[in-house]
């Protein structure tokens, strides 16, 4: 069998329940940082797929680099919320961290 | 099955066990670095769609930047050797049922959509077309992508300076 669009998404889709379920069990804060850059990659595997097998333009490339442009704002604010929780509350434990008050 | 769909197969294998590594490995150490391997896989995908430029911007921003900061901000908070703390995971059987339940669902929608679909040309260089379109068509999301980070960098700083009083 011929690799095409479908295959492309079934992949894509195993990265994504990867990272979900890697959102939904981390307590570990940097964890779940990890799982939300797997869900990123899995929506950029997806743009790209239809961008070379659905309309042939690049506009799905142009949206890719956006998403990664995010990504990497994305994980400059949240390791730094990270260590910011670690320096108050010496745990990074998401269950640990549930005051407000600093 | 040609050289390349081989490929495409070995590299996805990659891509999906090292994101399996992220998600279900005890050690927060280790899932950092299976990261790697599925950026790496994923790049690879990027090389196998004609996105040349893309998979090397999936390689210089993800490996040589997020993957690094990731790292640090791991290495930055202690007891990562204890494995009891350091990757505590929770409510494992009702997130398996939510993502065999999500699972299915886009699986089917996947496979029995009617993608409108296109014979995919020869690859191209795409650097002047992505080029061309960061600076006419897209060119205020471009610059607002601009204002976006360095209000990140800034908030960064911010949020993980010492008080001075």
């Amino acid at each position: 069998m011929v690799v095409g669009l479908h295959h492309y998404l079934i992949v894509s889709l195993i990265v994504f329940l990867l990272g979900l379920y890697c959102v939904l069990t981390r307590r570990n804060a940097i964890g779940i940082l990890m799982g939300v850059e797997l869900v990123l990659n899995s929506a950029n595997i997806n743009y790209l797929a239809f961008s070379r097998y659905g309309t042939g333009t690049y506009d799905g490339q142009i949206f890719a680099i956006f998403v990664i442009a995010l990504a990497a704002a994305e994980a400059a604010i949240g390791l730094a919320i990270v260590l910011g929780i670690y320096q108050t509350f010496q745990t990074i434990d998401v269950e640990a961290t549930e005051t407000l008050r600093g | 099955m040609s050289l390349g769909d081989l490929l495409f197969y070995l590299v996805a294998a990659v891509t999906v066990v090292s994101a399996a590594g992220v998600a279900f490995s005890p050690n927060i150490v280790y899932s950092a670095f299976s990261l790697m391997g599925t950026f790496m896989g994923v790049a690879g995908l990027y090389v196998f769609l004609a996105a040349d430029f893309v998979a090397v911007i999936q390689v210089l921003i993800y490996v040589g930047g997020i993957l690094v900061l990731t790292l640090f901000a791991v290495m930055l908070t202690h007891r990562i050797a204890d494995v009891r703390i350091s990757n505590r995971a929770v409510g494992r059987l009702p997130s398996l049922a939510i993502i065999a339940f999500v699972g299915v669902v886009m699986a089917s929608a996947a496979v029995h959509a009617n993608w409108k679909m296109a014979a995919p040309g020869t690859p191209q260089p795409t650097t002047y077309a992505i080029g061309n379109g960061f600076l006419n068509e897209y060119l205020l999301p471009f610059e607002l992508a601009s204002v976006v980070l360095l209000a990140a960098l800034i908030g960064a700083v911010v949020v993980s300076r010492k008080e001075l009083d």
